[in-house]
């Protein structure tokens, strides 16, 4: 068994491989931010809701977690288009991602609202301030605050999952790499330098995120806590 | 003039069983109304029923001049006139003193930025923090972060002030510290009702004392009472306290 690694290709693929790792990124930043807004709103509405929101974010976030995303992205990608609706796949899959990482982002925060203690509604609701500033002002910052490790981790897995993007033609770093291994028979490098590549991109969201931490939550920053 | 506070039979529960059962009592403004009696007497649910924070089931309550509890009272509007600090604190710990003070006048009443500063250097001066305004409540004492929620609440410029057992969680120190911020307000003429166990505060704090039992007002009087009490169980109340 004479195997001789091989990484010479890498500079012929280079630029396939940049743009799999922007189209990951870029995937993977997009998918936050709407993901996370819709998760917030999700609890707010199951916790402070009438029943029919209620009812509704429960199907919502039970409907999303107990199916794969794989097939959250099929439907939308392969089964709308059944429908004429046809979407492009980078459409497809940060609305899969967003809708998916939203259900998740739900109950972390969830969590955190109801880990607030009960004096703390009170005391904002006793200074006159109105349902919905409370929430914004008194509760919403100390949930983030609370959870914020759970929805690190959660944003993590999330920029992991878009490897499965390529399954709908999305040309991400995981699609790339499947090429470059079909082309020259190197699966081994390629996947392992693929690997490499995802540390180095979960790392930076990790450390973005952290920053991210630093200026949302002075408090923390101003008593010395490492996050 | 109108008393700020009228209970007119007021009864109140919680599902069977009954907390309040008839209180009738006037606070005229500019008195200082303190509650005495057991735990489970009723006196804080009483003093929750001043702001909304219960619902009363039977009998009247007037707070400013507004009838309280007929379906239709703004509560926002209630608050803004009556403040209410908690033995508990209840300060914001995300935000600084400055931030905790500020937070209600700004965004509840719209005053600006630079008039929030001056109205939250003001309040916190009077409860003596003025050099705290940029610590969070966790690197504050619990005397001073009861005299920040007390700041707090002024910063409202409520008519009336309720004091829930406040300082029940602090050792006699630091209660010190809190009872005599709270007698100067009473000096500046608020209006107050306070529950409290510091019966020698009670004393020389009050216009008007109540002693409440099995959710009653047993007995009431001026701050001689405690030393003469007409019924057997104020009697005992006395005597256990000392």
């Amino acid at each position: 068994m004479g195997y001789e690694f091989d990484f010479s290709f890498l500079s012929e693929y280079a630029p396939d491989l940049w743009r799999g790792v922007w189209l990951t990124l870029w995937m993977t930043v997009v998918s936050i931010v709407p993901g996370f807004v819709l998760g917030t709103l999700c609890a707010i509405g199951r916790i402070y809701g009438s029943p029919p929101v209620r009812r509704v974010a429960t199907i919502y976030v039970e409907a999303i977690r107990n199916t794969p995303l794989v097939i959250q992205v099929f439907w939308l990608f392969f089964g709308l288009a059944v429908l004429g609706a046809r979407l492009d796949a980078f459409t497809a899959a940060v609305i899969a991602l967003s809708i998916n990482v939203g259900a998740y982002t739900a109950e972390i925060m969830r969590a955190g609202f109801e880990s607030i203690p009960r004096g703390q509604r009170e005391a904002a609701s006793c200074l006159a301030l109105s349902g919905p500033q409370r929430v914004l002002y008194v509760e919403l910052p100390q949930a983030v605050e609370r959870v914020y490790p759970a929805l690190v981790s959660q944003f993590i897995l999330m920029m992991l999952a878009t490897s499965i993007m390529s399954q709908i033609s999305a040309e991400e770093l995981t699609g790339v790499a499947y090429q470059i291994q079909s082309f020259t028979f190197r699966g081994f490098e390629a996947y392992l330098v693929t690997a490499g590549i995802y540390l180095v991109l979960v790392t930076m969201l990790r450390l973005t995120l952290h920053g991210v931490a630093l200026a949302a939550f002075p408090r923390r920053r101003r008593l010395g806590t490492p996050l | 003039m109108d008393p700020m506070v009228r209970f007119q039979d007021v009864h109140k529960s919680f599902g069977a069983v009954e907390v309040l059962k008839g209180i009738t009592l006037d606070v005229p403004r500019g008195d200082v109304v303190v509650l005495v009696g057991r735990s489970g007497s009723g006196k804080s649910t009483a003093l929750r029923c001043i702001n909304g924070l219960e619902t009363v089931n039977g009998g009247e309550l007037h707070v400013c001049g507004e009838k309280l509890h007929d379906g239709k009272t703004d509560l926002r509007k209630l608050r803004q006139e009556v403040g209410i600090v908690f033995q508990s604190y209840n300060l914001f710990p995300h935000l600084t003193v400055e931030q905790n003070v500020t937070l209600a006048p700004r965004k509840v009443m719209k005053v600006g930025a630079k008039e929030a500063k001056e109205l939250a250097a003001h309040v916190l001066a009077q409860v003596g923090l003025s050099e705290k305004a940029q610590s969070y409540p966790e690197q504050l004492s619990g005397g001073q972060q009861q005299r920040v929620a007390i700041a707090r609440s002024l910063a409202m410029k409520p008519k009336l002030m309720l004091f829930d057992e406040v300082t029940s969680a602090l050792d006699p120190e630091l209660t010190g510290e809190v009872l005599r911020v709270i007698e100067r307000l009473a000096q500046d003429g608020m209006t107050m009702v306070l529950v409290t166990h510091e019966m020698g505060f009670a004393r020389g704090v009050a216009d008007q004392i109540v002693f409440m039992h099995h959710g009653k007002v047993w007995e009431r009087g001026g701050a001689e009472m405690l030393r003469a009490p007409q019924t057997p169980e104020l009697q005992q109340f006395v005597a256990t306290d000392l």
